[in-house]
């Protein structure tokens, strides 16, 4: 996905004079072409995630449309008021770009690893949300979110789907198990392990990568009265978005994510995954677990 | 303390050269309404005076034209000044002066850019305003607009902030040279700034003057002091009274 990113980015630069890239030094190297060839809009300040954040203000403030971009906890958590004030509170936007995901280097510890991302940004307005799934899907959100005029973020990942459902964040029906079944909604890269879990369930699987907005009319076509969440960050996300949604209705929601206590365990992201019950065998469990009383 | 026939007298003077303009001080008395102004409002309006009188290239008429130069109040707690030197130039109708604050009032005790026309930027937490403007001297040079030049006011103890260390130690090695940054230094930092807070922007690369921020001429020189490719910095000392 990073490589995506880097290439569809750089041609943007090349295409779109309003288009300006900021870092923090990471993926610096990747960018050094297109730095060379747009000095004044590629623009790397160094290790500084809050000038970084205030620089895309002040880009925005002079009609400039600033992609920025570094680690997940680095861009979201570390700057956060420049992202609330800096960008927000000055009717300025952005498009952040972030790797690293929940853990997808789990080796490097807790300072790299940022499973709250999604839910931190969800407490701003107006944020468009994407967690794609495959790197196939990144370009075309990638060119979607840079030509609005909203502000947006990007979780990329080195997790992944065998296969890309692009399309606008509608929700995709993968596995339809008629009227009256549970349904699940699976975020970005968690999709084929909870198709793997719901194999022989009576579990409808619909697929996003744009948790925000969610597509609540599309949940509110789908949902019986058992819903279940799998999402690749913090468990219980998009649970109040949901619970809205179905407020006239009597429902049982399941929210599956990435648990809150620091682990302090390296290992590879599939460990994690495997730790947090988001492998297809963890999440088998849960779904068991909650729709066993409707199964008997 | 200072006394309100102090501020009077002094907001007088600084509107002195206005013959036939609307003075500040009646303004400035609007926003106060009776209330005691802290020594932040009072350091911060003589520089206030000089830049929109003598310096900053924007009009009413040019609040959105890309050509016009920036001003950036990132010390947003001096806003009391701020409100009526706009006022003062025509930027806002006197009448919202009476009512800072209030429910359906446009100023706020803090400025809100989507608010207030001619506001550059919101402010109010400390250490955002250097970013901003290093952002915008960059998104003007990116657009080969090199007439315009950022300015933006800080105070001395809003450098206790570390965003304004990144942006001050970028800001020199990128030669910003369409930025201009001013610290009102009232001695206000808890911990002070030992041989002045110039000397953190100038080993980063930049200019610096250092002058009498009560002094017009001497604040006009230095304001207009940037020149070939470095960012430059006015510190105007206020001394405490």
């Amino acid at each position: 996905m990073r490589d995506r990113f880097i290439d569809t980015t750089t041609t943007l630069l090349a295409e779109d004079p309003r288009t300006a890239l900021v870092l923090a030094d990471i993926s610096a190297e990747a960018f050094a072409p297109a730095a060379r060839l747009h000095p004044d809009r590629v623009l790397n300040v160094g290790i500084r995630e809050q000038l970084m954040l205030g620089v895309a203000g002040g880009l925005a403030l002079t009609g400039l449309r600033p992609i920025v971009h570094s680690y997940a906890p680095f861009l979201v958590e570390r700057a956060y008021e420049q992202i609330k004030l800096d960008l927000d509170h000055q009717a300025a936007s952005a498009v952040l770009v972030s790797v690293g995901a929940s853990y997808d280097r789990a080796a490097a510890g807790r300072t790299h690893l940022s499973p709250a991302d999604v839910a931190l940004l969800d407490t701003l307005s107006g944020w468009t949300v994407h967690v794609p799934g495959h790197p196939a899907e990144v370009p075309g959100l990638l060119r979607a979110t840079v030509a609005a005029d909203t502000s947006a973020y990007l979780r990329l990942s080195t997790l992944s789907n065998a296969h890309p459902h692009p399309g606008d964040g509608a929700l995709v029906v993968l596995r339809d198990a008629g009227p009256g079944a549970a349904l699940l909604v699976a975020v970005g890269p968690v999709l084929d392990a909870a198709l793997a879990a719901a194999a022989d369930l009576p579990v409808t699987v619909a697929y996003t990568h744009r948790p925000r907005p969610l597509d609540t009319d599309g949940v509110r076509a789908l949902a019986g009265t058992e819903v279940i969440l799998v999402e690749p960050y913090l468990a219980g996300t998009s649970a109040r978005v949901v619970t809205a949604a179905l407020a006239d209705r009597a429902h049982r929601l399941l929210t599956l994510g990435v648990g809150r206590e620091e682990l302090r365990r390296y290992g590879s992201a599939e460990d994690h995954n495997r730790w947090h019950g988001l492998d297809a065998a963890g999440l088998r469990r849960s779904l068991t677990g909650f729709l066993s009383p409707a199964l008997v | 303390m200072t006394t309100l026939a102090t501020t009077t007298t002094r907001i007088a003077e600084a509107a002195a050269p206005l013959d036939g303009r609307r003075p500040v001080a009646p303004l400035l008395e609007r926003v106060r309404a009776g209330r005691q102004f802290g020594a932040n409002v009072h350091s911060t309006l003589d520089v206030l005076w000089v830049l929109y009188d003598r310096i900053l290239r924007i009009t009413p008429a040019t609040v959105d034209d890309p050509d016009r130069d920036r001003f950036l109040l990132s010390k947003g707690h001096a806003v009391a000044g701020y409100y009526a030197v706009l006022a003062t130039k025509g930027f806002v109708p006197p009448d919202w002066l009476d009512d800072q604050g209030g429910p359906e009032s446009r100023l706020g005790d803090h400025p809100d850019r989507t608010l207030v026309p001619g506001v550059e930027i919101g402010s109010g937490s400390l250490g955002h305003g250097l970013g901003l403007a290093v952002g915008t001297a960059l998104g003007l040079r990116a657009q080969g607009l090199l007439e315009p030049r950022v300015y933006v006011l800080l105070g001395d103890a809003e450098l206790d902030e570390g965003a304004n260390h990144e942006a001050i130690a970028y800001a020199g090695a990128v030669e910003l040279a369409n930025l201009t940054a001013i610290v009102v230094d009232n001695s206000s930092a808890t911990h002070g700034w030992p041989g002045g807070p110039a000397t953190r922007f100038t080993v980063n690369g930049w200019t610096a003057a250092t002058v009498d921020g009560r002094d017009h001429a001497a604040l006009h020189t230095a304001l207009t002091g940037h020149h070939g490719h470095r960012p430059h910095l006015v510190v105007a000392v206020i001394e405490s009274e």
